[in-house]
């Protein structure tokens, strides 16, 4: 037995002698291997631990709640309002009686070119005796939003009234025309959808295209050519167009402009691309086409054509309030997606019996609307010698805008120089015509000036006072 | 605070889990069916993609006659409901001429000036004849009349700030100020439960946003700690200005915020305030003024104060009250001040009314009757709801009292019920709540008399057993066992 395992503890201690002794290493297993190859694999392990352990970072120190303490006691916050370098703001008018074609200033009567009341529809006897009894009827105000007992009989009637004019299905009723845009378009586009817009559009439209959070890109104010390069490059770029809501935001008539929006040529552009038109009408409901159709109208285009049209009623229908129509669908989908209709009271019913008697009075006399366009046709040839000023709306827009022929050099100065004139007409002449007021929060990159809302309701002498005197006070400004 | 029982949350998953799979089953038949009909469409993108109005196809429109309900009176403490009827299963609804008279305890009437008042209404009647409907025009440039500027100095005096000004819609208010007053650089702290135009105003303006928990200071202080400290995200530059934004009342849960712990927080740190009271205005407070009033804060705590006149004055519109700088800056910037058209004259003087009668200076005391009549009627109903049993929410002598459904088809069956036995209640759903905490809010007002309320009462216990909503009811004390215990002794 013993020597039995002395024979075997031989037999290791030779192969291990041996494997150690191999001039060309030994034999492990059957399996040739160098001594070299040995130390490499010695090496490739050690490579794989280092590998394998997780590097060093400096551990993580959150801040003791000591230095939270002075970080708050160290930090100043800026005033709420800026420092108001400037003079103080120059007070608008107040008015002591209604905003028609006449107004009482400061006991002064005055030829009012402040409202845009283009209908004349300011003190309508008519008007005012169905808010009379509306308000007898329904009280102030509506007392709840549209989905909470806010729906009132005059709402549904006002909404189906319009439609009917309009020639469209059906139609939203908005309670302030200002936010009927801004709460529209996110409505409808939603992030990752694409939006192209012209440069000139109000604060409200572009607060509504900034909560849309949409992609958004600007053409050149009024300019076809730059609207079409801009759709060609956003179709060439979109991979499934089958995916994307695609919409293009006008206005018919700019407010900041009084340019009127060439519709046959937009939809042309529109059907050929496949976008959506987004029509703000504030400005040219009730006063363009030969029924106060709008724009529409005014440029023969049938009303499918124009996905959804949008306006508030503070102007030609001397009311407030906002509307928004389209298909049947786009209808339906704002009364549980718009936010503005949502959660907000509705319109007083007063301002909706005023809405419906300015639509009868309009479907009653169609006439004041020629009598509209002879006063803004001959109030802009009268106005188009002003020495330093130059009109730049268009022919049928009841905005008479008139610009600056030549900048002073900053917008600063501009607006000082205006208000100086519109000042002056006020006190010397007894005219009210207003300068473009600018938000600092507005992106419109268009030249300021002044503006003129021209009534039906404006008589020929009213025009000619106000003509003559801005001619003077120019005169005078500019010499 | 809901405290919500587990069976209920579990049937409640189970009604949206069975109404979710119905759904998707129609859907995927109607694919079916859609793809054999041809669509004028092509290369148009569709309005509504995919789920996006999945829930408003198959879960709002099967109750749709809930909601949008017409009426054709004033909405007073009872109004005339117009009864409707839908052809297609509640995918159209149509108007009929018959109207039933109901208990309104939906509309938004705490001081009763909804319908014709004797003070008020001649007043509104006579400034329309003067001003007519609109000016047409923006304050800046011609819409400022005489009552415009009376209305802004009452609203500083009934307040209590420096100044005011006024926007003709509340909505517009919050959404066009908040981006005048803090931009880009600047963070926002919003209460988890604001209401939407604050989130739009807020989302608008280009500011950092964060929420704390609804009506939690501590859980803010941490919030502005940790955001003061950290600065702005990814520059780590300092804030420029950070603004705390609350509400008075809360509209869907009518609690109070906790406004003077609050408060407290947002002067260590250095944190401008907002307080947005839309509903509490004119309703809560000793004399109307508010939950400053009714807390016992000083107005010049607070370095905004906005609020509306639909509520409690019956009227529409908004108004911001702050120092005379504040509100000449938002003058100069404000785009809701310089573009749209201003207030409608005669609501203007309606709110000028209302208010001269809650201060008592139309010569009379009905002011303070008012008041004292809607924290009654408030604090009585709220009381007399928990004794039989049903979950309410809110705080004492707010107006608003949600009494909670949760279950799906609890939200109709209520609703329809209801007003079979003529009282109009209001339900809310997804998306103004959570999914799961549906429930139905009902508004006091001081219009309503107590025989009314008792009435209400009646109905809506009755409706509540029906339906099955009386999750917590108080056990009667049993006289026996007191009985019993002296025996033994």
């Amino acid at each position: 037995m013993a020597s039995r395992i002395m024979d075997v503890i031989a037999n290791a201690l030779n192969l291990i002698t041996s494997a150690f002794d191999a001039p060309t290493g030994a034999i492990i297993f059957g399996v040739p291997i160098d001594g070299h190859l040995m130390l490499e694999a010695l090496l490739v392990m050690v490579i794989v631990f280092q590998l394998t352990k997780k590097s060093h970072k400096p551990p993580k120190k959150p801040l003791t709640e000591k230095e939270i303490d002075e970080l708050c006691d160290e930090w100043v916050p800026e005033p709420l309002t800026s420092d108001s370098t400037e003079e103080t703001m120059i007070e608008p008018p107040t008015l002591e009686s209604a905003a028609g074609p006449h107004v009482i200033v400061d006991g002064k009567d005055v030829v009012n070119f402040a409202s845009a009341n283009y209908l004349g529809l300011v003190g309508n006897k008519n008007v005012i005796d169905s808010c009379v009894g509306s308000l007898e009827k329904y009280g102030v105000g509506s007392c709840g939003p549209r989905t909470f007992y806010g729906t009132m009989d005059v709402h549904l009637d006002c909404e189906a009234r319009i439609a009917k004019l309009i020639g469209m299905p059906d139609c939203a009723l908005y309670s302030y025309g200002f936010c009927t845009i801004f709460s529209v378009i996110p409505a409808f586009s939603k992030k990752g959808d694409i939006i192209v817009a012209d440069e000139g559009v109000h604060w409200a439209v572009q607060n509504g295209l900034d909560l849309s959070r949409s992609t958004v890109f600007y053409f050149k104010h009024n300019d076809m050519k730059s609207l079409e390069a801009i759709l060609e490059k956003i179709n060439s770029r979109i991979k499934e167009p089958e995916k994307v809501r695609r919409y293009i935001v006008v206005e018919a008539i700019y407010q900041n402009s009084g340019q009127i929006a060439p519709l046959n040529e937009m939809v042309r552009l529109k059907e050929k691309h496949k976008f959506r038109i987004i029509l703000d009408e504030s400005h040219s409901f009730g006063v363009l086409g030969n029924s106060g159709r709008g724009l529409a109208e005014y440029c023969g285009v049938p009303n499918e054509k124009i996905d959804i049209i949008t306006a508030g009623m503070g102007n030609a229908l001397a009311t407030d309030g906002g509307l928004c129509t389209g298909s049947v669908g786009v209808v339906n989908h704002q009364r549980l997606m718009s936010s503005a209709y949502l959660f907000t009271a509705s319109l007083p019913p007063y301002l909706a019996s005023a809405a419906i008697g300015a639509l009868e009075y309009l479907e009653a006399n169609p006439s004041v609307l020629t009598k509209l366009r002879a006063n803004i046709a001959f109030l802009l040839k009268e106005l188009s010698d002003v020495s330093g000023l130059a009109t730049v709306s268009h022919p049928l827009s009841p905005i008479i805008f008139l610009k600056l022929k030549k900048s002073t050099g900053s917008n600063k100065t501009d607006m000082h120089l205006l208000d100086s004139i519109t000042n002056q007409v006020l006190k010397e002449h007894s005219v009210l015509i207003v300068t473009t007021k600018r938000s600092s929060l507005d992106k419109c990159p268009l030249p300021l000036g002044l503006r003129l809302f021209v009534s039906a309701s404006h008589s020929e002498s009213d025009l000619a006072k106000a003509a003559a005197s801005l001619k003077k006070v120019a005169a005078v400004a500019f010499s | 605070m809901v405290r919500l029982p587990y069976l209920t949350a579990l049937t409640t998953l189970l009604s949206y889990g069975i109404l979710f799979v119905f759904g998707h089953l129609r859907d995927f038949f109607r694919k079916i069916f859609d793809w054999s009909k041809s669509n004028n469409l092509q290369g148009y993108a569709p309005i509504c993609l995919g789920y996006e109005d999945f829930y408003t196809r198959r879960l709002y429109l099967r109750i749709q006659d809930c909601f949008g309900r017409p009426i054709s009176s004033a909405p007073d403490s009872w109004f005339d409901v117009v009864e409707r009827y839908s052809n297609d299963n509640n995918k159209t609804l149509h108007r009929t001429e018959k109207t039933t008279k109901c208990l309104n305890l939906g509309s938004y009437n705490y001081l009763g000036f909804a319908a014709a008042d004797e003070y008020c209404t001649p007043r509104v009647i006579e400034s329309l004849k003067q001003y007519s409907v609109s000016t047409c025009s923006t304050r800046v440039d011609g819409g400022t009349t005489k009552l415009h500027t009376e209305l802004e100095e009452l609203v500083a005096r009934f307040v209590g700030k420096p100044a005011a000004v006024l926007f003709g819609m509340g909505y517009v208010t919050n959404s066009a100020i908040i981006p005048a007053l803090i931009g880009k650089g600047g963070l926002i702290i919003s209460d988890s439960l604001n209401h939407n135009s604050i989130v739009n105003g807020a989302r608008g303006s280009g500011a950092t946003v964060r929420v704390f928990q609804h009506n939690n200071a501590p859980h803010l202080e941490e919030v502005l700690r940790e955001q003061i400290a950290h600065g702005q995200p990814r520059t780590h530059r300092p804030w420029k200005k950070i603004i705390v934004i609350i509400e008075g009342i809360y509209s869907m849960e009518g609690e109070l915020c906790k406004l003077p712990e609050i408060i407290a927080v947002c002067k260590k740190y250095k944190v401008y305030t907002y307080l947005d009271e839309a509903h509490s205005i004119g309703a809560v407070g000793q004399t109307g003024r508010g939950v400053c009033e009714l807390l016992g804060v000083d107005t010049a705590d607070i370095d905004i104060m906005m609020g509306t006149f639909t509520k409690s004055f019956g009227s529409c519109g908004g108004y911001i009250a702050a120092s005379k700088e504040i509100i000449q800056h938002l003058k100069r910037t404000c785009p809701a001040h310089l573009y749209a058209t201003s207030m409608s004259p005669p609501a203007v003087q309606q709110v000028i009314s209302a208010m001269k009668v809650i201060l008592g200076e139309d010569g009379t005391n009905r002011g303070a009757k008012k008041l004292a009549q809607i924290r009654e009627n408030s604090n009585f109903f709220r009381s007399e709801l928990q004794k039989m049993g049903f979950e309410v929410l809110g705080d004492n002598d707010s107006p608003i009292m949600p009494i909670m459904l949760y279950n799906p088809a609890k939200i109709p069956a209520f609703s329809r019920e209801c007003l079979h036995q003529n009282v109009a209640i209001v339900t809310v759903a997804f998306p103004a709540t959570p999914l799961l905490l549906a429930r139905a809010r009902i508004c006091i007002s001081a219009a309503h008399s107590r025989e009314d309320l008792i009435k209400a009462l009646e109905v809506i216990s009755k409706v509540g057993d029906l339906v099955g909503i009386k999750y917590f009811p108080v056990e009667p004390v049993k006289p026996n066992k007191v009985e019993h215990l002296k025996k033994i002794e």
